[in-house]
């Protein structure tokens, strides 16, 4: 190990370096948002688990017509039932029920991609906790009317 | 005869209380510096450290101080006991006996030895001891490594510290620590011998087994290490030991290189105090900057440039003291 005087100056100009960059880090604000406390903004191409979205010609409604596009493109098979019926004076089917088993379900997107009337998207939706796995058999159409009446 | 009584009464008294003060402000002070560390640590990489447990996560230390009071102390088949369960307590030994000497306040002084120096210094390999003790005891070859590589370390560091010191000792014509803060009342000695006072902080920093010289304990980490076979309490006493040592030996750096208690309008013991802290926040500093120092890189360091350095510092301090 040879010191000479500039490498040993350039050597303990390095660790004053290394030195100052950590102190100027200690007094910088922090960087985690600390969650239970504080309410995450979620960014909008989050994906949570699915969700189906309103017809923009008739809010009211989704827009799913039970085609059954999504269940069969779906990789794990994660769609269990897409059922629908015509009903009186209206163009187009509605559903009646959307199965989802969120335990299988790993938000590749395909449902909302090949959807093809767009009724399909991700909401914001984290805290999907829940205590037996039945909790997570979701009924989409339900869970759009409970949103519905909520707004 | 009665006088004598008399004295030997009170000395004692005086004494006793002090030494009990002292052990209570080591384990205040071990509490302190486990929250201090955790939270100089997190800010340093940008997020807040305990905050849960207590206000500022001011309670955690005590939380976790339960916690290893509640484990199991898991002693392996055939460790050699009597080395095994002493040595976290005889790695207590140096320290109490540092602060003894070391002046809090003009009057804050346990007993002013007036060999102190010698004291502290030859007290400090009470630690060398302990940690061989710990390594051989545990009967497990990774610890043996490990203590040993610690013991290498120590002893090379002690040398540019007794040096360091020795500059200073040669200014003040006196072993006593009191003495030697008496003697930075007008201008401390950092400023007249900055060259001993960056080898003692070095070689200080290396004695207590802190990054970058934590070779023994980052072992630890990775591998195995000194205190591996150590569960629950007898791990929490070399970690307590761990923190005490930091503030003994900045408590030693001020006391010789930064005025000890001198200090204009506040109280001494409060600037003492300040002073020693800061010399604590900054081998934490030193800590969540700097990577591990290789093993032979670190002995080439003391070996080949802080032991010289301090040679010649203590020729030109000699020198200069004989014009």
């Amino acid at each position: 190990m040879t010191v000479t005087p500039s490498s040993f100056i350039k050597g303990a100009a390095s660790l004053a370096a290394g030195m100052g960059v950590t102190i100027k880090s200690f007094f910088q604000p922090v960087v985690t948002s600390q969650y239970p406390r504080e309410v995450l903004t979620i960014t909008p191409r989050f994906r949570g688990h699915v969700m189906l979205l309103a017809d923009p010609e008739n809010p009211s409604k989704n827009a799913c017509i039970s085609c059954g596009i999504c269940l069969r493109n779906c990789p794990s098979g994660s769609i269990k039932k897409v059922e629908g019926e015509k009903r009186e004076g209206e163009k187009r089917k509605t559903a009646t029920t959307y199965i989802l088993d969120f335990t299988t379900c790993s938000q590749c997107g395909i449902c909302v991609e090949s959807c093809t009337t767009n009724a399909l998207g991700f909401s914001g939706d984290f805290n999907c906790a829940g205590f037996k796995r039945e909790d997570f058999l979701f009924d989409l159409v339900k869970e759009f009317d409970k949103r519905k009446k909520v707004s | 005869m009665e006088q004598l009584t008399e004295i030997l009464k009170l000395e004692i008294v005086r004494i006793a209380i002090g030494l009990l003060a002292v052990f209570v402000f080591v384990v205040l002070n071990a509490l302190i510096l486990t929250w201090l560390e955790r939270k100089v640590a997190g800010h340093m990489q940008l997020r807040i450290g305990p905050k849960e447990v207590g206000p500022y996560g001011l309670v955690q230390p005590l939380a976790d101080a339960l916690k290893l009071l509640g484990k199991e102390i898991i002693t392996p088949r055939n460790v050699d006991k009597p080395l095994y369960f002493l040595a976290p307590i005889m790695i207590f030994i140096p320290v109490m006996v540092a602060f003894v000497v070391i002046p809090f306040d003009s009057y804050l002084q346990v007993k002013d030895i007036n060999t102190g120096v010698l004291v502290i210094l030859a007290f400090s390999s009470f630690t060398v001891l302990s940690i061989l003790m710990a390594g051989w005891g545990s009967n497990n070859k990774y610890s043996l490594i490990g203590s040993v590589r610690s013991v290498a370390q120590s002893v090379a560091y002690e040398i540019p510290l007794l040096l360091s010191l020795l500059a200073i000792i040669l200014m003040t014509n006196s072993l006593s620590l009191k003495d030697v803060v008496e003697a930075q009342k007008g201008l401390w000695f950092v400023f007249l011998q900055p060259v001993a006072f960056i080898i003692y902080f070095i070689s200080s920093v290396a004695e207590t087994n802190r990054t970058p010289f934590d070779l023994p304990e980052a072992e630890s980490e990775l591998v195995a290490g000194y205190h591996t076979e150590y569960s629950g309490m007898m791990f929490a006493l070399f970690f307590l030991a761990e923190y005490t040592n930091m503030f003994i030996v900045s408590a030693i750096t001020v006391t010789f290189f930064l005025g000890g208690y001198n200090g204009p309008f506040l109280p001494g013991i409060v600037w003492f105090l300040l002073k020693s802290y800061f010399l604590v926040f900054v081998m934490m500093w030193f800590r969540w900057t700097f990577p591990r120092v290789r093993f032979d890189q670190l002995l080439n360091i003391s070996w080949k440039a802080l032991i010289p350095l301090a040679f010649i510092n203590l020729l030109i301090t000699g020198g200069l003291l004989k014009l």
